[in-house]
Formats: structure tokens, sequence, C-alpha cells
């Protein structure tokens, strides 16, 4: 008779979060930032068809990196979840925060469970509440944790490095160009400090919005094409800290 | 009822929303109620919508009046609705089945859109319309008939189209212009004289607000413009631009135009003989 090898617990469970975090950490970046009139997306994406963000409902959005065929997975469940709960109350009464919580149970459902290989996904999931103040990014890792995000996530690659670009040009109110750029910018410079910036062109690009001053309920809206390149290219990026700073 | 999270909701496969629910919550769709005898006399009914085409696009318009036998049960109902961004619904029939087929139909649009990541085609559309009717029959045997008009810009052929159904989910693609509901016959009959091949959007607007007003003057389930209380009908308007609904405003205008002119011709504009 053989006998099973004997795992620690907390072994088992760091295995399976370091073989998550390896999976994440191979797939491209994610971006996702508040500007003036509300979320800014921006991914790294070279497909035209494949998304790393979509609508999920009328101010709901939700971005994911990590293996495509579980992310997708989770974005159907996530529509299907918002559209029974819109259809049977009512369109106000799907909220961001619902749909955080029902992806945190199945993550941490299926981390957790013995039989299943965890998720290698992070998912934001973005809100647009009815003031700034209201707009909430939630950041959901693998093992089902939530975080709250203040000003902006990044997810996947070489996200710490993106992080940091993001977080010394980041003010709160930026307008949509001066935020896409900062996010490509940041994209572009994954290498670190010491790299060359890569050069990210629009076909390399997958850029959306939750855009509070949209005058229909769905708020969410692709920027692609010439739109996306005259919002890249419109006007020089003000050098850090050379905007004032009476938002902050 | 609770939405409980099941495998369904991580299935592979199926963009159609009714679909789903019949799977996850069947008890929400009305083709899963019993059909009972005699259900058809407890509800309001809306009557006429007229739909014409003009180069384009299409506009569709709808009487504000709802019956129950010889009561007026509403006088502000709203039977003409944009499906989703490129195409519109009006309903005639029992109301309460109607508004409500129209709202999972909005969804149905949304939710396939969302998962697929892009729109049904417009014949797509009108298809999955003629199947949610058909659910429906066993409810239309007992009364609840609602009988939809589907009109929208295709964007594949570049046009407004028109498309009708029976109770039993039959679909007709109508051409130039169609109505259906109680007043439908005499707004048939008033467009077949006004239409033209030429209108612009706002000249097919004040066609079918005349046919309306054609079928309220002969049909007393149609309700004809209200001018104490300003309620007018509904008209919107499909084009490459999206669906647009006229504003009170320029209905307004048009029903002054309308109001002045059958002031001196009570049966409207005149067609020549020859």
């Amino acid at each position: 008779m053989s006998m099973p090898f004997y795992v620690a617990p907390e072994q088992q469970m760091k295995d399976r979060a370091d073989y998550a975090r390896k999976g994440i950490a191979r797939g491209r970046s994610v971006v996702v930032l508040y500007y003036a009139d509300g979320i800014l997306f921006v991914a790294e994406n070279r497909s035209q068809a494949l998304h790393k963000v979509s609508e999920i409902y009328d101010r709901v959005a939700f971005a994911a990196v990590g293996r495509y065929n579980e992310f997708e997975n989770l974005r159907q469940a996530g529509i299907r979840y918002a559209d029974v709960r819109g259809y049977t109350y009512d369109r106000t009464d799907v909220t961001g925060r619902g749909l955080a919580n029902m992806y945190a149970q199945v993550l941490g459902t299926i981390f957790s469970s013995g039989g299943d290989k965890p998720f290698e996904v992070e998912i934001v999931v973005a809100e647009l509440g009815a003031t700034p103040l209201q707009d909430q990014i939630y950041r959901l890792t693998y093992d089902g944790s939530v975080a709250d995000e203040a000003n902006f996530a990044v997810m996947g690659g070489s996200a710490d490095a993106i992080a940091e670009i993001v977080s010394t040009g980041f003010r709160p109110g930026l307008g949509l160009n001066d935020a896409a750029r900062l996010a490509v910018r940041a994209l572009s410079s994954d290498g670190g400090q010491n790299a060359a910036p890569r050069e990210l062109g629009v076909e390399a690009l997958e850029v959306a919005v939750l855009d509070r001053t949209r005058g229909m309920p769905r708020k969410f809206r692709r920027i692609k094409g010439d739109r996306l390149a005259a919002l890249l290219a419109n006007g020089p990026e003000p050098a850090d800290g050379a905007v004032d700073n009476a938002h902050d | 009822m609770k939405v409980e999270l099941t495998s369904e909701f991580f299935r592979i496969g199926s963009s159609s929303f009714t679909d789903f629910v019949s799977r996850v919550a069947p008890d929400v769709l009305p083709s899963s109620r019993p059909a009972l005898a005699g259900v058809g006399d407890l509800t309001p009914h809306g009557t006429t919508i007229v739909a014409a085409t003009f180069p384009g696009g299409v506009v569709v318009a709808g009487d504000r009046r709802a019956t129950m036998g010889n009561i007026i049960a509403q006088r502000d109902i709203e039977k003409v609705f944009a499906a989703d961004e490129f195409s519109i619904i009006g309903i005639a029939g029992a109301a309460g089945l109607a508004v409500e087929l129209v709202g999972l139909f909005q969804v149905e649009l949304e939710h396939y859109e969302k998962i697929e990541g892009a729109p049904l085609s417009l014949v797509g559309k009108a298809n999955r319309l003629a199947t949610m009717i058909r659910l429906n029959l066993g409810l239309a045997m007992q009364g609840l008939v609602v009988v939809p008009l589907f009109a929208g810009w295709d964007e594949a052929t570049g046009e407004g189209r028109i498309f009708s159904y029976d109770a039993t989910g039959g679909r007709y693609e109508e051409h130039a212009y169609f109505s259906v509901g109680s007043g439908s016959v005499f707004a048939r009959g008033s467009l077949k004289k006004l239409y033209r091949g030429d209108f612009n959007a706002s000249e097919a607007a004040m066609a079918v607000i005349q046919a309306l007003y054609d079928a309220a003057d002969d049909d007393s389930a149609t309700g004809g413009p209200d001018m104490a209380r300003k309620i007018f009908p509904v008209v919107l308007a499909a084009t490459e631009d999206g669906v647009q609904r006229f504003s009170d405003e320029q209905t307004a205008e048009l029903i002054d135009q309308l109001i002045a002119s059958r002031a001196q011709r009570p049966d409207g504009p005149g067609a020549p003989l020859a």
C-alpha cells in the first residue's frame, strides 16, 4: 500500500498561490484609473477580438489579466448575474459591490478547494457612482481577496514597475487625454527605470471608459482606431509635477 | 426571488438571456406561467402602432391610450420603445404582458451584445423577437395577445426596415409602411394615401401622426392628441445615427400643424384623384 506524501496546508496554499501568480505575471498588463469624467481602462492587447476589458452593466465594467478562457468565463458569469438581477429587480439594483462579492466567492472557493487548480486571473470590477466620490475600483486576486483601490489599479505583467510610474503621474481630476497618455507611458515602461520604453501603438492597445457624461444609461464606451490615435497624440504630455496640484 | 449562483452561470456557449433565465429563474418569464381562460379581460389593452420608412431610416409612432372594455384605463401609456441603439419596438395588445415582453426583449439584445462583443444583425433581432412571441402562444390563446411591430436601421443594407408578427410568432417583412392594433385598419388606409417614397424624417413623422389621428377618428380604443393635457403620440426614428425620440416640442409642433390643417379640412389632406 502506498502512502500519500504529507503536505502541510500552509505549503499547499503557498504552492497554489505561486502557481497562480506565475501564470498572471506572464501576460500583458492592464491599467485602470480615475479621470475627470469617470474611469479609464487601458490594456496592452494586440487582439481586436479577444477583449480584456468589457461592459458588464450600465455603470459597471470589468477588466482582467491572466488566462483568457478563465477570465472570459468569469466575465460571462458576471454579465448573466447582472442581467438577471437587473431584470428581476431594477437596473439601479445592479451594483459593482454585489458583483465584486460574487467574484470573490467564486475565486475564493476555487482557490481553496483541493480538486481544481486555482484560476490564474486577476480582475478589476469598476463602478461609476452617482458622483465621482462614489466611484469604485475593486481589484480581485486569484484567491478571492478584494481590495478597494484608491486612485488606480495595475494588474498583470510587471505590475509593480507600471504602478510606480502611474502613481508618480497620477493626480485626481486628470483629463481623459492626460490619463490615457499616462497609462500608455506606464504600460510601455514595464522594463523598469533602466530599460528604454517600448513603442505601443494604437493596434497594441485596448482602451475603454465608463463615461459619466454619456447621455444614456449604458456608460461604457470603447475608444479605438482614429479616435484613440487622436486621444494619444493630442498635445504634449505635461511633465510630472508641472500641473498644479489644486485637486489634491 | 434570490439570484443563486449555480454552475449555469459558468456554462459555455449561450448568448441568449431568455434561454439562460429559463434555466435559472423560469418563474420570471411570461412563457412559464399557466395560461388561464379569460385572463385577457384582466389587463388593459394598448392599441395602435404605425411605422413608415423613409430614405435614411424608419419612424414608429404609437398613440397613448390603453383601454379595458369601454373604460380608458390610461391616457398616457407609452407603447413604443427603443429596443437597442438601432431598433424600435412598438406593441399592441395586452398591456401588462406587452411591457414585460419589451423589457425582456431589450435585455435579450443587450445581453447578446455584451456576451458576444457585437450586436445581432437587424434580421437576427427580428427573428429573436419571433421566437419570444411564439413562446407566448399559450397565453395568447387565452386572450393575452401581444402583437409587436419591430423596425430599425439595418447597418448591413443601409436602410430602415419594418417587421410585423402574428400571435403565433409568424414574422413578415413589411415594405414602406405598416400598422398594428385595433385602429390599424384606419391607419393603414390613411398611410396608403399619404405615403411617399421621398419623405424626410420629419415628413415621415407627420405621415404617421396623421395616420394615428385618422385611427383615433374612427376607432374608440385609439387615443387622439390630448390638447388640454398636452399628451401627444410617442414618435421614434431609427437612422444610421441610432434611435432618437422626437422631443415633446417637436411632436407638439407637428400636432399644431396637423390640428390647424384639420380645422380647414377635418378629414385630413386629400389625395389627387388620378
